[in-house]
């Protein structure tokens, strides 16, 4: 499956690679002893590469596996059969004692800054903590102040160190989760629905804030989200999800601009129109019928109960994302076809 | 970017739980009246010297069963036992027992309970069942009746030279059925805490399992933990004294309020009430002081109730 979209990039590795990845969880049944009598596909075939400084932006509705494909890439879930490799490692399988000098290279950050920081820690100890766990980084000696450079460098005053979390509103919370996952300096960020919790105004300056340091470190990020706008402003690439596969992969344009995927088409229609004049202009796709369970998905094409193009041949086969690539970009579609859904007209 | 420039401190109070629940408690007057009963009996038991200036084991037979006469004042201000031993030193020399049993108890109880609750709540699995299955059995039993149970084993096989042996026996009892209603509150805390993302978080970073447990939910669980100490350590005074009116727990010649108590209850029918009245205000009004502090203090530790 050719997902390399970047074209600047060719040539170079990709930091972040995932091939094939599959998460299972079983359901399990039983008190004494358990019998396994499913399982939730969370993520199913899952292929996505990083390049270094860039965003790859994944979007999709709830439960969509958006969330446990973040927790795999940071090896907080071991993936039930695929690689992950980072920077050529591969890691996926690695146990947690060996999966911990890795863990300096790739942080994650996480959707609710209310629950994310521990509120009996003050921010020093928070933002010092990685210090700690991977006490060879930083010497003891020098980590207040490189402490009080995070903080910096996320935008807070070095001063709060002592402060505790709660005399702090969102997202200068959330400016302090970054702040820790950057402490060990990895190469990528996964970004699990940064800014999903925050008022818009604030959105708005933390998505600046990833930039900037995106610009001044080089990071890669893979940032999940379900707001198409935040995802389109913000990143290189974008790929579609639902029910744990990715339905469509392209740059911020060929996605917004020329999506193939009825999916995605339908997702895009469904973004409001800001213009009261233009409302009720605009192609709209109204979906049928609700997300089916990952417990037991559709045979074939997962979007064909409510697709409304499906034909047999959906419920046959499963589409590759080749399949609706006619010299564009990546699309799980057999009938992959371009339709304007974000242009209202007069 | 106007949040950025943070508003400099107006007031640097380092708010925390512990400080908010401490400012809270100071101002209740009955918290303050509970807190002097207590700091009188945890003087009496740390100086006894300071209360009284007599050896409650120099006892002359023809002073036996002098009732006070004068209040407070004279050789015998609380009178003397059925021995001729002066009261008011028994009295006062019986609170160390006492006292360090039921504070060595709730130690042990909150220690073991505490590491319990922790691992079967982060490990699960197993362990967590082992844990939960022991607990319920020794919650089906009471905790007076296991350590009847205990002590009868031990009954008149102990030395009471030193305090420590004299309180060994009641305290290995009372521990073993005291633990589970901590156990069972750092488990629940466990539970609840262990999915919150800064734990996750904590994982991502390569944090151990025991840096997790200790650092971020340890201060957690001790939360609903210390509320009930207090509580329980009034009702740990009264089962102490329970067993030793049933002559299982402290065994005489060494005194606690319970073995006071119970050679009081010979006495008081026959017009010798203070030596029963005594020890047994004295507990109650200790009992009643822990109770009330605990009570204050669940009700300052409760976000619900701010």
């Amino acid at each position: 499956m050719n997902a390399e979209l970047g074209q600047a990039d060719r040539g170079v590795d990709p930091v972040l690679e995932a091939k094939d990845l599959v998460k299972h969880f079983p359901i399990q049944r039983g008190v004494v002893v358990k019998r396994t009598v499913g399982h939730v596909q969370a993520v199913d075939g899952v292929d996505l590469k990083l390049y270094p400084g860039k965003t790859l932006g994944v979007v999709g509705e709830s439960g969509c596996g958006k969330s446990t494909l973040a927790k795999l890439l940071v090896g907080l879930e071991s993936p039930t059969s695929g690689s992950i490799k980072l920077q050529g490692k591969e890691i996926g399988n690695l146990s947690n004692r060996r999966m911990r000098p890795f863990r300096r290279d790739i942080q994650l950050v996480f959707q609710d800054p209310y629950t994310s920081l521990n509120p009996r820690l003050t921010v020093g100890d928070i933002v010092g903590e990685p210090f700690e766990i991977h006490p060879e980084v930083v010497p003891r000696a020098k980590r207040a102040g490189e402490v009080k450079e995070l903080l910096d460098m996320v935008g807070l005053s070095p001063d709060h160190v002592n402060r505790y979390p709660h005399q702090f509103s969102g997202g200068q919370r959330q400016r302090i989760g970054i702040a820790r996952a950057l402490a060990l300096r990895p190469q990528v960020l996964v970004c699990d629905e940064p800014v999903s919790a925050l008022d818009v105004s604030i959105q708005g300056q933390v998505i600046n804030l990833l930039e900037r340091l995106q610009n001044e470190l080089g990071l890669a990020y893979v940032f999940i989200a379900h707001d198409l706008s935040v995802v389109r402003h913000i990143a290189d690439e974008v790929a579609v999800m639902y029910l744990g596969k990715v339905v469509e992969q392209g740059t911020g344009p060929e996605i917004y601009d020329h999506p193939r995927h009825p999916y995605t088409q339908a997702l895009l229609s469904a973004v409001p129109v800001p213009d009261p004049d233009l409302r009720g202009q605009r192609d709209e796709i109204v979906l049928q019928g609700d997300v089916p369970s990952p417990i037991d998905p559709p045979s074939g094409c997962r979007f064909r109960t409510r697709c409304w193009k499906a034909t047999d041949h959906c419920a046959e086969e499963v589409p590759s994302l080749d399949v609706g690539d006619n010299g564009t970009h990546p699309t799980a579609c057999f009938y992959a076809e371009e339709r304007d859904v974000t242009h209202a007209v007069k | 970017m106007s949040e950025l420039t943070a508003p400099t401190p107006t007031a640097e109070r380092q708010a925390s739980l512990w400080s908010d629940a401490f400012r809270t408690m100071r101002k209740r007057p009955d918290v303050i009246i509970a807190s002097l009963v207590l700091l009188f009996v945890f003087a009496m038991a740390a100086f006894p010297s300071l209360f009284t200036d007599q050896d409650p084991t120099v006892c002359f037979g023809r002073d036996a069963k002098q009732r006070p006469g004068t209040w407070f004042t004279g050789e015998h201000p609380l009178g003397t036992d059925a021995f001729g031993c002066d009261f008011a030193a028994t009295l006062v020399h019986g609170t160390r027992p006492t006292i360090a049993l039921a504070l060595s108890v709730i130690v042990a109880s909150v220690v073991v309970g505490l590491i319990l609750g922790i691992l079967a709540g982060y490990y699960g699995g197993w362990l967590d069942t082992l844990i939960s299955r022991a607990l319920d059995v020794f919650i089906v039993i009471p905790m007076l009746m296991g350590a009847v149970l205990i002590l009868s084993l031990f009954r008149g096989r102990v030395s009471t030279d030193t305090l420590a042996e004299t309180i060994a026996v009641p305290f290995l009892a009372l521990s073993l059925f005291g633990w589970m209603e901590f156990c069972r509150y750092t488990r629940a805390a466990t539970l609840e805490t262990k999915n919150l993302d800064y734990v996750v978080a904590a994982k991502c970073l390569g944090a151990s399992d025991r840096r997790i447990m200790f650092k971020h939910i340890l201060p957690n669980a001790i939360v609903p933990v210390t509320a009930v100490v207090p509580t329980t350590i009034g009702g740990i005074i009264v089962t102490e004294a329970a067993l030793a009116v049933l002559g299982i727990g402290v065994q005489p010649p060494a005194t606690s309020w319970g073995v006071l108590l119970s050679k009081g209850t010979e006495w008081a029918g026959g017009g010798y009430v203070y030596l029963f009245a005594w020890p047994l205000g004295l507990l109650i009004l200790t009992v009643f002081a822990f109770a009330t502090f605990g009570d204050a203090l669940r009700d300052a530790l409760d976000p619900k109730l701010r």
